[in-house]
């Protein structure tokens, strides 16, 4: 590595240790101040009333209709697009099952794409139908985390807060304005920004060239800031038009971790424990560090096979070398392996290069992020299902030092531990049931773009990124068959809600709880040896689940690269 | 109860032909996990038998696993099953001290002989000296001295009498002195004894909440683990790897929680006994583990924390009156007094005086209620002790400053001021202490350490209830306390979401022992103390609580630490089964085989030998437990994590290369 | 019943301003103070003709041209490969081990080798043989265009040293000095270059 390169690291990392503290510190006051006028009006406008308090269920059931409408709008939006406006090239509208496999990707935060963007959406849909949906996705998450939050801070009480009053405030505090000033900043470095569509022009070779242009700006801030990842571009972020200089890489994945890097400060400013968010920031950053230093070794590393070929694979003076298929020379492996590490651990699904040409690796490493969900996890949900491995560990902990189980006051018992192992099917039953079904049935073989453990990656990658609400892709793949495009769709609702609900059900029931106060025989939660505990816990389970597979794909593939064997 | 273990190979065999009666899988479906086990080692024993049918090969592979998978649900029962009949063999020597007694049953003309196990509850029966008393029950009329050697292992007799709180008797107890009329409190097969033998014995235990939970955690695990194992002849069929179904459901039964799955029934039937042998009779299992969690421990000062009586330690004189003179009146005054503490006075100023004769025509004055007071009278006049405000009525004046400070300066440092006056002027003051029973201190830093408070509950003033409680090492204490306001006391602390856990033998205890969390009785109590509390502790020892709450913290760390183990084992199992499976087909997998086992099915067949052999090499230690230090829940849970975490992934590594060169060295491959 | 009252106002509300506020004021404002960049960065000839935009690859193929990465954009469903078309970009997702994509490597550092007379042995700037992660990559490494410079001196019949002048002067440095690498954006250069006399 050239100085450069740690440069540009260490630059990035004090950036997200600097700025996350102070975002957390913002958020917990957004809840735990009173009402905006601004937000007052708009309750006013809705009929809703933002101090009646919600069950579980209650604020589940919001969840669940308020989003069922979202992709009700989102999917008519894009089922129609011929008939809408803003589409002067004619565009026909996606097939009902992409539409379906859209809307249901962009309401659960995933962003999974089974169309390309530029060929297929008009101005009209990237806006009203994506930019919409991408909105709505990543603040009912912070809103459901919020929820489950309220299961710690609260004792002895039956509610959860209030949903709606939870979603604006959010929105209107944080969420809009802050998408507002960066896209302005997109536009300043040269993302395009005008409901124009295409623009013909003529190279100095004479051929003509036709440019295709809109609210991308507008649209590439929010998919950044909601961890969202759909990109207006086929290429996403690695498009220039979506990421044009190296300052915008770098900003675009400072957004994706500016609000996911501060759940924990916000939860523990929440719960009234800021070392307790300390602690919880420490186990998601040592694994986000770790898996950045894989993949930079990984993508630097000279490829074998390519020995014969006298091709310059190394870094030098002239040229930064690495693993460069699927990448952009002006980013480079540095910022490249900055930015993948980031959208797989904030599960945005953003990429700036070909995430199909990584080397193995760095997939494991994608892989294994998406396993783990929770670190920092996408909007809400993730972080969530890290405070649902903290119970697990704590329980198995809690038990050997000689006392029922509490985390934060609250007692673990039976009811807990039964929701949070609900949760923790979900991830296993779905990446490892369809990738099974997948990679043995003609319709799901027949989609591969790669031979061989490349192959299988790449549908284990789908799966994986639809359960983590990744939206990532192998891009290889060909999704947009009607096999994937409705399997994957089912797999995203799925996987947002069947493990929300439980945890959910679990805050309700927390909430309940009195609140215990700590005694020197309770097991402590923000210390050192807890952040062992649950990155060892974190890790040992993602392993034991997922060896297998991760053993056939890129295990495989990386001591086959080594042993000089091509598929 | 202090009979020596009743450990012999009849046991074992026993256990032995139980754990194959518990293979009938209608009563296997209570343990998931070893249920799984079973369906498994159906399969592939039919597999195996297939195989040697049509002669196609891999039957000695398969036959080899199938044996081993029979034995480790066969270690698993043989562990439930030991645990059962240790509990049992230790109630059952205990029920057999008083399975012959007859008793004289009242009956409306007289008596009549009755074997003592006819006896039902509200009978009457009369025993007298000598007797054996034949079923537990409540003393009606009498005073007797017992001996309850029988059941306490302790040889001092103790007095027994109607009335007050300690008017309970046990079944297999001797009457030495005295007769009793006693009315039975349970029904044949209901007494605690019976009570606790059906707890240990499989059919009845109801699973502790805890256990409870974590059985849904190792159903959860078990479920990932079949669907990890489901989805491998997908991923191995796309790779274009054959997979051998033996090899996937010896993977199956080496991931899934199988040890502690085994152990967990034992665990906890062990945890009901370890309190057994400790001579406490828990009413249920969830008493035990409860106790393991408490927050509060309330301790009555009197009989728990100091000895049941005060002890004169010094003799103070006012101006002018030597400390001699005092001594000297004092132990006239006391030399017919038959109390403890007038006992104490006369032992302290016995040393002191040089002439012992007492003065002419010396009266003893007994303690009246109306004069609160006790002396004597001779041809010297009256002298008269007794409490401050008694004395000082008695003297007709106030006391003088001098004497005043004196008796505060004795009760702010907890003891209790006793005036001595002679012919109605005070001569000074009786220092009369409350004496901590030896080696408490100590047993209250370890509770502290367990995060455990101890609070002091008595009706002395807060002065003195303060001084005592800094003196034993309390960390709270509750002053000038009504039976009922314990119970307040329990109600508040229960409010707040702690676990309050106390100790008591009155009647008037009942209520506070029903509302507290872990409440144990003592065997000398009323029997409404006895059915109040969720424990009986034989030995009427009140600090036996703390021993209780450690049996509990034992039991969860126990199961905790076996759980933790159990799962770090899977990852060698992995690098034993993974890379047979794959390496065949992709020799590159090879690195993968990190502990360098001789073949494929060498390496299965460790994997699951030492899978299975964990299960009977740790049943010892679920039987006596993890050991518990008070020490901290953190550094606690460090050497927990280092022992049970880094040496569960440690040690099967080394476990099973040791049984794959065995294997080697025995041509088994 | 309410609550789906409550959840369609909601839907209506946040479509209108997520969906159509927002876009229309960052348009607004984006416009006003980077019209270029809004625009979409384009570039327009002497005759105020658009030549494209500095951002998007060309698929310059003539000699005396610099030539870009390889593009492996192509239609959404992979059935036709359309390199450099900016309606549709692409990587080509071939994964490291995979033979055909080797072997596509090889042949082209042979071909690079080829067209830019160099000798068997020397070593290709990997960023000439791999395709873009867009397929749109404006800009090749400074490698690249070096060792395409004495071609186009040829083609052009200028002296290469005003070649590489030209190069050193269109090279982009990391951005801040730290950010991303040092590269050359091909249609700058080819401009510069027609604009020699």
């Amino acid at each position: 590595m050239i100085a450069n390169d740690w440069i540009q690291i260490f630059f990035s990392l004090t950036m997200v240790v600097l700025i996350s503290p102070l975002v957390g510190r913002y958020l917990a006051w957004i809840y735990q101040s009173h009402h905006l006028s601004l937000e007052r009006t708009v309750y006013r406008l809705l009929n809703v009333d933002p101090e009646k308090e919600m069950t579980w269920k209650e604020y589940g059931g919001a969840i669940v209709v308020s989003n069922g409408l979202f992709f009700v709008a989102g999917f008519l939006v894009l089922w129609a697009q011929a008939i809408l406006p803003l589409n002067p090239r004619h565009l026909s509208p996606l097939t009902a099952e992409v539409a379906f496999n859209t809307a249901a990707s962009f309401v659960t935060n995933t962003n999974w794409q089974a169309y390309a963007g530029e060929a297929q959406l008009s101005n009209f849909s990237q806006m009203v139908a994506i930019t919409f949906l991408m909105f709505v996705g990543a603040n009912t998450g912070i809103a459901a985390l919020v929820a489950i939050f309220r299961g710690f801070t609260r004792s002895g009480s039956a509610t959860l807060g209030n949903y709606w009053s939870d979603f604006f405030r959010f929105l209107i505090r944080a969420f809009l304005p802050a998408c507002f000033l960066m896209a302005l900043v997109h536009v300043w470095q040269g993302s395009p920004q005008t409901f124009q569509t295409a623009v013909s022009s003529k190279t100095l070779e004479g051929a003509s060239q036709t440019l295709i242009v809109g609210p991308v700006a507008s649209l590439e801030s929010v998919k950044n800031l909601g961890t969202n990842g759909g990109g207006f571009y086929n290429a996403n972020g690695a498009h220039p038009y979506e990421n044009p200089t190296p300052l915008t890489n770098t900003l675009e994945f400072l957004e994706m971790g500016v609000f996911t890097f501060s759940l924990p400060f916000f939860f523990g400013r929440m719960i009234g424990r800021p070392r307790q968010g300390q602690v919880l920031f420490i186990v998601i950053f040592s694994l986000y560090l770790a898996g950045l230093g894989v993949i930079e070794y990984s993508e630097k590393m000279p490829n074998p096979l390519l020995a014969h070929a006298a091709i310059e694979q190394q870094a030098t003076p002239f040229q930064d070398g690495g693993n460069t298929e699927g990448k952009e020379v002006r980013l480079g492996i540095t910022q490249t392996s900055l930015f993948s590490n980031t959208t797989i651990a904030a599960t945005t699904g953003a990429v700036d290069g070909a995430m199909d040409s990584m080397n193995p690796l760095s997939v494991l490493v994608y892989l294994v992020h998406m396993f783990l969900n929770e670190e920092p996890g996408g909007k809400g949900v993730g972080f969530a299902g890290l405070l649902k491995e903290a119970i697990l560990a704590v329980f198995l902990a809690g038990l050997m030092v000689g006392r029922t189980p509490e985390f934060l006051g609250k007692k673990i018992e039976s009811r807990e531990i039964k929701l949070s192992a609900l949760s923790l099917l979900v991830t296993p039953l779905l990446v490892l049931g369809l990738t099974a079904l997948s990679v043995v049935i003609p319709a799901g073989k027949s989609s591969m773009d790669n031979p061989g453990p490349h192959g299988f990656m790449e549908v284990l990658y789908a799966f994986a990124s639809g359960n983590a609400n990744n939206g990532s892709a192998m891009a290889g793949l060909n999704v947009s068959t009607p096999y994937y495009a409705i399997l994957i769709g089912v797999e995203m609702i799925l996987s947002r809600f069947l493990p929300l609900l439980p945890l959910l059900a679990m805050a309700g029931a927390l909430a309940k709880k009195k609140t215990l106060p700590e005694t020197s025989g309770t097991f402590k939660t923000d210390t050192s040896l807890f952040v062992v505990l649950l990155l060892g816990f974190m890790i040992l389970f993602a392993a034991l689940t997922f060896l297998p597979p991760l053993i056939l794909g890129p295990l495989l593939e990386h001591l086959s690269i080594l042993h000089g064997v091509s598929f | 109860m202090k009979q020596k273990e009743v450990q012999n190979y009849g046991m074992y065999m026993e256990a032995t032909l139980q754990s194959l009666a518990m293979l009938n899988p209608a009563k296997l479906y209570r343990n998931p996990v070893m249920f799984i086990v079973e369906i498994g080692s159906i399969l592939t024993t039919s597999m195996a038998i297939y195989s040697v049918m049509t002669h196609s090969g891999g039957t000695a592979f398969g036959a080899m696993i199938s044996i081993w998978l029979w034995l480790t649900i066969g270690f698993a029962n043989f562990a439930e099953s030991l645990a059962e009949l240790r509990g049992k063999a230790q109630a059952s020597s205990l029920r057999s001290t008083r399975a012959e007694t007859t008793a004289r049953l009242v009956t409306p003309v007289g008596f009549s002989h009755v074997s003592g196990s006819e006896l039902k509850k509200k009978d009457q029966f009369v025993v007298e000296a000598g007797e054996i008393i034949p079923t537990d029950g409540e003393i009606l009329e009498g005073v007797a001295s017992i001996d309850e050697s029988a059941i306490t292992g302790e040889s001092a007799p103790v007095i027994r009498e109607s009335g007050g709180d300690r008017s309970g008797v046990t079944g297999g107890t001797r009457v030495l002195a005295g007769s009793l009329r006693v009315s039975v409190s349970n029904n044949p097969g209901e007494t605690f004894l019976d009570r606790m033998i059906s707890l240990v014995e499989g059919a009845n235990r109801q699973k502790s909440p805890n256990e409870i939970a974590l059985t849904i955690l190792l159903v959860g695990l078990t479920l990932i683990f079949l669907f990890v194992v489901a989805a491998i002849p997908a991923f191995s069929s796309y790779s274009g790897i054959k997979s051998s179904p033996t090899i996937l459901i010896a993977l199956l039964v080496c991931l899934i929680p199988t040890t502690i799955a085994g152990l967990l029934p034992a665990i906890g039937i062990a945890g009901i006994d370890r309190a057994f042998r400790a001579n406490v009779i828990a009413k249920s299992g969830k008493a035990v583990e409860v106790a393991g969690d408490i927050d509060i421990l309330l301790l009555d000062k009197t009989g728990t924390i100091t000895f049941g009586n005060r002890q004169a330690v010094q003799f103070i004189p006012v101006a002018g009156v030597s400390e001699k003179e005092v001594a000297r009146e004092s132990y006239f005054a006391s030399l017919s007094d038959e109390t403890p503490e007038g006992k104490s006075i006369v032992l302290l100023a016995a040393p002191m005086l040089t002439l012992k004769t007492p003065p002419g025509g010396l009266v003893p004055i007994p303690f009246t209620p109306e004069t609160r007071m006790s002396g004597a009278d001779s041809v010297e006049g009256e002298i008269r002790k007794g409490a401050e405000d008694a004395v000082s009525a008695y003297a007709g004046s106030p006391f003088s400053s001098d004497i005043k400070e004196i008796i505060s300066t004795i009760a702010k440092s907890g003891g209790t001021p006793l005036v001595v006056a002679k012919n109605k002027k005070p001569l000074g003051v009786i220092h009369l202490k409350d004496i901590i029973k030896p080696g408490l201190k100590e047993r209250f830093a370890r509770l502290r350490k367990m995060g455990v408070t101890t609070v002091m509950v008595t009706g002395d003033n807060p002065l003195t209830a303060r001084a005592i409680a800094e003196e034993a090492g309390l960390d709270d204490f509750f002053a000038q306390a009504k039976p009922e306001d314990k119970m307040a006391l329990i109600k508040k602390e229960q409010e707040k979401g702690r676990l309050v856990a106390m100790t008591g033998d009155g009647t008037n205890d009942a209520p506070s022992l029903a509302q507290a969390d872990v409440a144990l009785a003592m065997n000398s109590g009323t029997q409404a103390a006895k059915e109040a509390g969720n424990m009986v502790d034989l030995d009427s020892d009140p600090t036996k609580i703390i021993e209780v709450v450690e049996i509990g913290k034992q039991l969860l760390i126990t199961r905790g630490a076996l759980t933790t183990f159990s799962i770090a084992n899977d990852v060698a199992k992995y690098f034993a089964i993974l890379p047979a499976m794959f390496v065949v087909a992709y020799p590159q997998l090879k690195v993968l085989n990190i502990m360098g086992l001789a073949t494929p099915e060498s390496a299965v067949t460790s994997a699951i030998i030492f899978n299975a052999l964990i299960i009977p090499a740790l049943i010892p230690l679920a039987l006596k437990g993890v050991s518990y230090r008070p020490v901290g829940a953190s550094a606690l849970l460090r050497r927990n994590l280092l022992i049970y975490g880094l040496g569960g992934i440690l040690v099967p590594f080394v476990g099973i290369k040791l049984i794959d060169m065995a294997l080697v060295l025995l041509h088994f491959t | 019943m309410k609550l789906f009252g409550q959840s369609l106002r909601a839907t209506i509300f946040l479509v209108f301003v997520c969906g159509i506020l927002y876009p229309v004021a960052v348009t607004a404002v984006g416009k006003l103070f980077f019209s270029g960049q809004a625009n979409g960065t384009l570039v327009r000839g002497s005759n105020g003709q658009i030549v494209g935009s500095t951002l998007i690859a060309q698929g310059f193929k003539d000699p005396k041209y610099f030539h870009p990465r390889p593009s492996a954009a192509m239609t959404p469903d992979g059935s036709a490969a359309q390199p450099y078309d900016a309606a549709f970009s692409s990587a080509s997702n071939l994964g490291p081990d995979n033979s055909a994509q080797i072997k596509a490597m090889t042949d082209a550092a042979t071909a690079y080798r080829l067209e830019n007379h160099l000798l068997p042995s020397a070593l290709v700037p990997i960023d000439a043989v791999t395709a873009s992660g867009s397929g749109l990559d404006p800009d090749i490494s400074l490698a690249n265009a070096y060792l395409q410079a004495p071609r186009i001196a040829e083609v052009r019949h200028i002296n290469p040293d005003r070649v590489k002048a030209l190069i050193k002067e269109n090279t982009s440095k990391p951005q801040m000095g730290f950010l991303g690498t040092s590269r050359i954006n091909v249609l700058r250069l080819n401009l510069a270059l027609d604009k020699q006399p």
